[in-house]
């Protein structure tokens, strides 16, 4: 029986955020700080 | 046997401090979100900075606890992910490029009707916001203008279904219009194409 070889071919490519996106957000996320004072919030960013 | 955290449970552990549980949602998420945002935007630069943004909201607002469980986290994000894409979608629009050195352009007079995919984005966005705050409206307001507006039918056709007078109808109608202003107003929304 004929072998048949076939090649895995996708076209499509699979789109994902850059590495140093999440490493930005993931920073983002570490650096910021709420506070509620007063009922009031407040963001800060302790870089 | 790898058991799967569920989102539910990573966004609780984020918003008790855990720094690793947001790093597993991004990751998770990672591809269908860029490649919904590409899928919108069609470019790659654009696709990195609306993903940015996303997260970025909804870090401040799961850190805020201002995040309620009643959806499911994928689809709220994917949520902020295409507003952020119609706004900027209406900020271009503001900006529209003019290449003067055509001195005659064949699209300036042929014209096409129908909605672009811009539009036609922002347009579902109105109508889906707008039927979210109808259904915020008390059940006679809503009925009112349900008839009037989406069915088309006059105050007296109203006045006939409903068993209320036209006079009622009218105010209801009003009323319906007034607290649907307020609801755009307190929820920030913007009804314009």
């Amino acid at each position: 029986m004929e072998k048949i070889y076939t090649k895995n071919q996708s076209n499509t490519k699979e789109v994902k955020a850059k590495p140093e996106t999440i490493q930005f957000l993931l920073s983002y996320s570490k650096s910021l700080n709420i506070t509620e004072a007063d009922g009031l919030q407040f963001e800060t960013n302790l870089n | 046997m790898v058991v799967q955290v569920e989102d539910s449970q990573l966004v609780k552990q984020y918003i008790l401090g855990d720094e690793k549980a947001i790093e597993a949602l991004i990751n998770r998420h990672n591809s269908r979100l860029t490649g919904f945002i590409y899928s919108k935007v069609g470019d790659r630069e654009l696709t990195e900075d609306i993903f940015q943004d996303t997260f970025m909201k909804v870090i401040r607002t799961l850190k805020r606890g201002a995040y309620n469980e009643e959806g499911k986290f994928l689809p709220w994000v994917m949520r902020i992910a295409h507003n952020l894409v119609i706004d900027h979608f209406r900020k271009h629009n503001r900006m529209p490029m003019y290449n003067s050195k055509e001195s005659y352009n064949i699209f300036s007079l042929l014209g096409d009707d129908r909605l672009n995919a811009e539009k036609q984005l922002i347009k579902e966005q109105i109508d889906t916001d707008l039927l979210r705050m109808i259904k915020e409206l008390p059940e006679d307001q809503q009925e009112v203008l349900e008839m009037r507006i989406y069915k088309d039918m006059s105050f007296k056709e109203i006045s006939d279904n409903t068993g209320v007078s036209i006079n009622t109808a009218l105010g209801r109608m009003r009323y319906a219009l007034i607290n649907l202003r307020k609801l755009v107003e307190a929820n920030n929304i913007v009804l314009t194409n």
